[in-house]
């Protein structure tokens, strides 16, 4: 690998790449103790009642079983709330807690823990643990359930805009009006790891614990508050996420369960949940809308309602913003927003890539497009002639928005010109051709994020911060930052993450992490150059004698000056001249809160598909997509790419295939495994082109957006318009299945 | 999954012996259904007789002209053998239709006969299904049953037979070899598999104890028309919703004889000779098709979520034999349905 | 030691031969383990991974005397005397196989958990021999799920390996 700098901004491929071709990088469940003992979580057959009898005898007796935990036997917890909402993403309401009695809140929910010497006998116990309940009759259907706006409005979350203007009054009046009910049914994240833990007991009360999540800090917290554990005796090292998409933001009964029973056996422990597990945590909410648009004979909206009701769980009251983006994404004087909750007897739902636009923008996309044909406008032209060019719901300039950009080269990459308006009128073959277009939107975020920087004797560099690379990325960005910070080969850079011993990172979740622990690790590494350079002053004789920091270039492994590279010295000197092996700095990010006070801040993209129907058979085939993204500055265009097809293939998948199946009258999940679950397979995803739009950024100073979101909002909107315009027919509930065209 | 005992048997007679004895017995070949099905004690069975080492693996010519495939034949290697690719197309696209490249590997001929329904709740154990636990209900008829079936079905039972295989076999009437406590017997194929009635737990005629040794195809006779035709919820690596396999035999325009089966939407490969007939003599036109699409679905039912079955498959069996008078089958990798 | 452990506490263990990437390994091992998790839990070879445990994801693919399958489906005991190739018996990052580095090149994966399923199905792809095109490859890659999305990155990476005269030949 050759010393080119700038390393940001160019493609890299992943630091990680190597450990993660050949097996070897290690994931939760891959860690292991001398002493390891396998559980395995025995699910509630009903999902709402309580258990009135337990019988773990036979469990017992099973060959090879150490313990059988449940509620009858549990390690004691508190019974107040407080400790188990050290959460940095709990949501309002009273946190689940496994064996906290024998009630049942959802179907599934872990009724008791069997511990075993394998991990055969422990999944062998584990159906033989057997129990009685007194059922009572679950609802799992939203629709079916009372709807209420949430009392007390979620942390971190925009809350639902004031109404402004008088929508429902312009609407009424409107000459064109648009007016109609979407769905977008329940989704699971199913990544491909499964949850899982390892806690490894390594005596004394000290806990090694290895757990899928998009950041160590929170499920240490969370343990230590939760088991009043000394923080000082617990270590999460999590160093490979195998996707997570939001799943692993909030700690999981995997991680409660494993450390109670490590704690009370005073052994090393591992539970990995089974895939059908997986549907027992945070999903997607079912979400039903009604979308309503007036405007004028020419298509300029006039009035905006927007109205969504959305799942959550009986014992929280999670909140996504979903109707926030009718607010803004579109400039609009009559707007009136509302969002409500159902309370069904599910898990409470989690955040779940681009949560809330995901959901809100495939309404309000698919509504535009309604309006394009209501108004006979382009639907490229309808967004141009409505485009915002100031959050109306915050009334602030946005910081950068290159949404026309992002139109205009989507457009024209797709070859959107070609597109003839009239729904059926492209045809192949036997197959009806559609093109569909939509918009997304984001928001950037960054959090507060810690970092260190370490220089070595042997001129290597590591830095580090306890975020998450959940396959963003973060290993590669933060490799390139610090090696184009001290000058280094990248070779000679390594980046640590996923790890409570390193310095404070909150989850990696918002698309935060690159432009967060990107900027503290550029901070931290800003200070180990002053360092650097102040040790270099004070050699005896120093041809730096007099150098400032704008006087000198890193380079090379060694400091020189600007104006006469030949005077320098090198790492290895300034570290022998200072009597030090290691030389380390720490720094920090803090969003800028005046920043954020002044301006909106969010990423775009404009989402082009082209479908290909076969209307009697109802088969709908992805010829192309194309998504133009603006979201700051690209600080790895290759692993950039990789994050919006991913975003991308993911919308496919809401558009065409996901959705979690309830049995009514058992409220549970019937689908609940990848075969029946479907995810996007190879066979099902073309060719997309990623476009990335110029776009300067100044709310952090990498001037980095965020792009772990953005490909999916829109995506699906995007789908479901092509199928329109190649079929004419206008599906509003996903997935659209072979069923809803026939 | 529960414990149980391995034998790994050496000779026909070995396994069957082994198995007969011991109604907790089962034989494994691939075990790409069976152990999936035993992880979470769908079935349970106590001894498990690992017929792999069998010597049932030859594809060979028979005297009527035809090919004997041995029972442990991977679907894989059947699919691409030279002769099925030559002769017996119609086959080699069904399985390539099915599950995946890596599954085809390890499924065996024999196995994917015996394969057991993908119906939700017959996989999840904390659900009443007659199937399963015959006597605790059947919560498909009431619940989720999108992917069930819409013909043959029973008060008991409405699960489908989820092979592609099958349908192709049943098209092309093979028969099935098989060899028992009781001696050696030849079924037909449209006799193999059963329709659930009041005995759902019975998927096929097979007594306990009798294996299935090898399945014999005719002599080939369809050339070029047919098709292979596999509508899902997903273009890859998903069962059926519903399938069509036909055959024809063509003279000129006019249709000389057709074989239709389908897929995904019964107890069972469903075919109905009657609507055969229906075409026998006819031209290839859509209104023949129709007629016999509809003379396939005759007493087609919905459950609710799999209503939409009825007229897709109707659709699907239009389709399918246009493919085949056009003497253009689907191909499994294009996801253009032709 | 790992392995006397288990063996004691466990019931009617049967004893076979494997050999794992090039390794000859006599094991006693009981007939409820999966070739995936006798990989993973007893002989801490973590390369294929366990994504659904039952033949839904692909990720467990490793080659069995040449031959791709799902690991999480083969009973143990059943694979007696054969040769199991695993990822980590594919390349390691000092010596990586064209198809890792592909894979890398390429960006074939996010957080890398479908990876080894991935490489070892396109190895087991290649040597079946029966994908030309980039559509034939989606189809019989299509056992391998990558919720990350990075399909068309997967299957450029395959195309490129395939596409070298080298590698053609040695599949030849
Ligand atoms: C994720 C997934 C997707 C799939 N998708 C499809 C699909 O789309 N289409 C499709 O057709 N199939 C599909 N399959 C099913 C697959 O084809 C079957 O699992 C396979 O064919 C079974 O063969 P096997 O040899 O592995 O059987 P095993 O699992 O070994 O056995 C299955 C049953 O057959 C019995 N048995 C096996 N051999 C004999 C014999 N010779 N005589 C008597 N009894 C015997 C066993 O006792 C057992 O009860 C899928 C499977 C999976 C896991
Ligand atoms: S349809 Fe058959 S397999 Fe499904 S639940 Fe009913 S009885 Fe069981
Ligand atoms: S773990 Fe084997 S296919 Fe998913
Ligand atoms: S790289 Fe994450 S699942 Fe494929």
């Amino acid at each position: 690998m050759s010393n080119v700098h700038p390393y940001v901004g160019r493609a890299k491929s992943r630091v990680d790449g190597p450990l993660k071709v050949s097996g070897l990088a290690r994931y939760a469940a891959e860690f292991t103790a001398p002493d390891l003992a396998y559980a395995a979580a025995a699910p509630s057959a009903i999902a709402k009642g309580r258990i009135t009898s337990l019988d773990v005898s036979a469990a017992l007796a099973a060959p090879g079983v150490i313990e059988v935990l449940s509620h009858e036997n549990k390690l004691a917890f508190p019974e107040d709330d407080e400790p188990f909402k050290n959460d940095m993403v709990a949501v309002p309401g009273s946190p689940f807690r496994p064996f906290r009695d024998d009630r049942i809140h959802y179907s599934g929910q872990a009724i008791a823990l069997v511990v075993a010497d394998t991990h055969e006998n422990a999944r062998h116990a584990a159906t033989l643990v057997k129990a009685t309940y007194d059922a009572e009759t679950p609802n799992v259907d939203v629709a079916a359930a009372s709807h209420y706006q949430p009392p007390e409005p979620r942390d971190g979350i925009p809350p639902t805009p004031e109404p402004r203007g008088d929508a429902a009054g312009a609407f009424a009046g409107a000459p064109i009006k648009v007016s109609a009910d979407y769905r977008v049914v329940a989704e699971h994240h199913n990544p491909m790891e499964l949850q899982a833990t390892t806690v490894v007991w390594e005596g004394d009360g000290r806990l090694l614990v290895h757990n899928k999540t998009q950041g160590v800090v929170n499920p240490k917290n969370y343990i230590c508050s939760v088991f009043e554990l000394d923080a000082e005796k617990v270590r999460f090292v999590s160093p490979f996420v195998g996707g997570a998409f939001g799943m692993a933001l909030r700690p999981h009964y995997d991680v409660f369960l494993a450390v109670m029973a490590s704690l009370k056996l005073e052994r090393s422990i591992r539970l990995v949940l089974t895939r059908g597990q997986m549907f027992t945590m945070g999903w997607r909410p079912d979400c039903l809308q009604t979308v309503s648009f007036g405007a004028d004979a020419g298509g300029r909206l006039t009035s905006i309602q927007h109205h969504a009701i959305q799942a959550t769980s009986h014992y929280e009251d999670y909140q996504e913003p979903i109707v926030n983006w009718s607010g803004f994404l579109y400039d609009c004087d009559n707007v009136a927003l509302k969002y409500e909750l159902g309370k069904i007897d599910t898990p409470t739902p989690s955040d779940m890539r681009a949560p809330g636009a995901t959901t809100g923008v495939f309404a309000l996309e698919c509504a535009m497009d309604e309006l394009a044909y209501a108004a006979q406008v382009d639907p490229v032209e309808l967004r141009l002639m409505n485009y915002s060019d100031r959050d109306k719901n915050d009334d602030k300039p946005f910081s950068s928005k290159e949404l026309r950009e992002a139109y205009r080269l989507g457009a024209e990459r797709f070859g959107w010109s070609k597109r003839s308006p009239e729904p059926r009128s492209m045809l192949e073959g036997r197959e009806l051709i559609g093109y569909g277009m939509a918009t997304g939107c984001w928001e950037a975020m960054t959090m507060p994020h810690k970092a260190r920087a370490t220089l070595t004797a042997d001129g290597k560099l590591e830095v580090a911060c306890a975020t998450a690379d959940i396959g963003t990325g973060t290993y590669t960005i933060l490799a390139q930052i610090g090696a184009d910070a001290l000058g280094l080969d990248i070779a000679d850079v390594t980046s640590k993450v996923g790890d409570t011993a390193l310095p404070m990172a909150p989850v990696e979740g918002g698309s935060w992490a690159a432009a967060s622990a990107g900027s503290a690790v550029k901070d931290a590494c800003e200070t180990l150059k002053a360092e650097l350079l102040n040790h270099a002053r004070g050699i005896d004789g120093s041809p730096l004698a007099n150098a400032a920091l704008d006087h000198v270039v890193f380079a090379n492994g060694r400091i020189a000056l600007a104006a006469d590279p030949s005077k320098a010295v090198s790492f290895a000197e300034i570290l022998k001249g200072a009597g030090r092996d290691a030389l380390d700095a720490d720094g920090g990010y803090e969003p800028d809160k005046d920043f954020a006070k002044t301006y909106a801040g969010y990423t775009h993209a404009a989402c082009f598909v082209e479908v290909r129907v076969d209307e009697d058979l109802g088969v709908v085939r992805l010829a192309r997509v194309v998504s133009a993204v603006a979201a700051g500055k690209i600080l790895n265009p290759l692993t950039a790419r990789s994050q919006i097809l991913g975003g991308v293939v993911m919308g496919c998948g809401m558009a065409l295939h996901e959705e979690t199946l309830w049995d009514k009258t058992l409220g549970r999940v019937m689908n609940a495994s990848l075969g029946e679950y479907h995810v996007p397979a190879h066979a099902d995803i073309p060719d997309i082109d990623v476009i990335f739009v110029d776009e300067e950024d100044g709310s952090n100073p990498l001037g980095v957006k965020g792009l772990g979101e953005i490909g999916i909002v829109g995506t699906a909107a995007a789908v479901a318009n092509a199928i329109f315009h190649a079929t004419g027919k206008r599906v509003r509930e996903l997935p659209i299945t072979i069923d809803k065209l026939l | 999954m529960m414990n149980f005992s391995y034998t790994r048997a050496e000779t026909v007679a070995d396994a069957i012996a082994a198995v007969a004895a011991d109604p907790g017995a089962r034989f494994i070949a691939g075990g790409t259904n069976l152990v999936d099905l035993m992880k979470y004690d769908v079935m349970k069975p106590e001894r498990l007789v690992d017929i792999t080492r069998l010597p049932l693996r030859e594809i060979e010519a028979t005297d009527a002209g035809g090919l004997r495939i041995g029972a442990l034949v991977p679907n894989s290697d059947l699919a691409y053998d030279a002769r099925i690719q030559r002769d017996y197309p119609l086959l080699a696209s069904a399985i390539l239709a099915g599950a995946s490249a890596q599954l085809r590997n390890a499924a065996t001929t024999g196995g994917n006969l015996l394969q057991r329904t993908r119906c939700y709740y017959f996989y999840d154990v904390a659900t009443p299904c007659n199937k399963r636990e015959p006597g605790s209900g059947c919560a498909a008829k009431t619940g989720v049953n999108r992917v069930n079936a819409i013909l043959g079905t029973s008060e008991a039972c409405i699960a489908t037979h989820p092979s592609d295989m099958c349908v192709a076999l049943a098209a092309l009437e093979a028969s099935v070899h098989v060899e028992g406590p009781n001696g050696p017997r030849v079924v037909p194929f449209a006799e193999f598999h059963r329709l659930p009635g009041d005995a759902p737990q019975n998927d096929n005629t097979l007594a306990h104890g009798e294996m299935v040794v090898a399945v014999e195809l005719p002599a080939p006779r369809f050339g070029r028309n047919h098709t292979y035709l596999k509508l899902r919820d997903r273009l890859s690596y998903a069962f059926a919703l519903v399938s069509v396999a036909a055959a024809l035999d063509m003279d000129g325009d006019v249709i000389v004889d057709a074989r239709i089966a389908l897929g995904g939407v019964a107890h069972k490969p469903w075919r109905v000779t009657d609507s055969e007939a229906l075409l026998k003599g006819k031209p290839a036109t859509p209104d023949s098709f129709g007629a016999a699409a509809d003379a396939i679905l005759s007493g087609a039912t919905g459950y609710g979520g799999n209503d939409f079955k009825i007229e897709l498959a109707r659709r699907a069996v239009v389709r399918a034999l246009a493919q085949a008078v056009a003497g253009e089958p689907q191909v499994q990798s294009d996801k253009s349905v032709n | 030691m790992e392995l006397d452990r288990l063996a004691a506490a466990e019931p009617n263990p049967v004893s076979i031969a494997l050999t794992v990437n090039g390794v000859e390994r006599r094991l006693d091992v009981p007939p409820t383990v999966t070739l995936l998790d006798l990989l993973r839990e007893r002989l801490d070879l973590t390369g294929a991974k366990k994504g659904c445990d039952q033949g839904q994801c692909g990720a467990c693919t490793v080659l069995v005397n040449g031959r791709r399958v799902n690991a999480c489906l083969q009973l143990a005991v059943m694979n007696d005397g054969a040769e199991i190739t695993t990822i980590e018996g594919v390349g390691q990052p000092d010596a990586l196989h064209p198809l890792q580095e592909a894979f890398i090149a390429h960006d074939a994966f996010q957080c890398g958990y479908c990876t080894p399923g991935q490489i070892c199905s396109a190895l087991g792809m290649m040597s079946e021999g029966h994908a030309k095109t980039a559509a034939e490859i989606r189809e019989l890659m299509s056992g391998n799920l990558c919720r990350c999305g990075a399909y068309g990155n997967i299957v450029d990476a395959i195309e490129d390996v395939m596409g070298r005269s080298a590698f053609k030949e040695a599949a030849e």
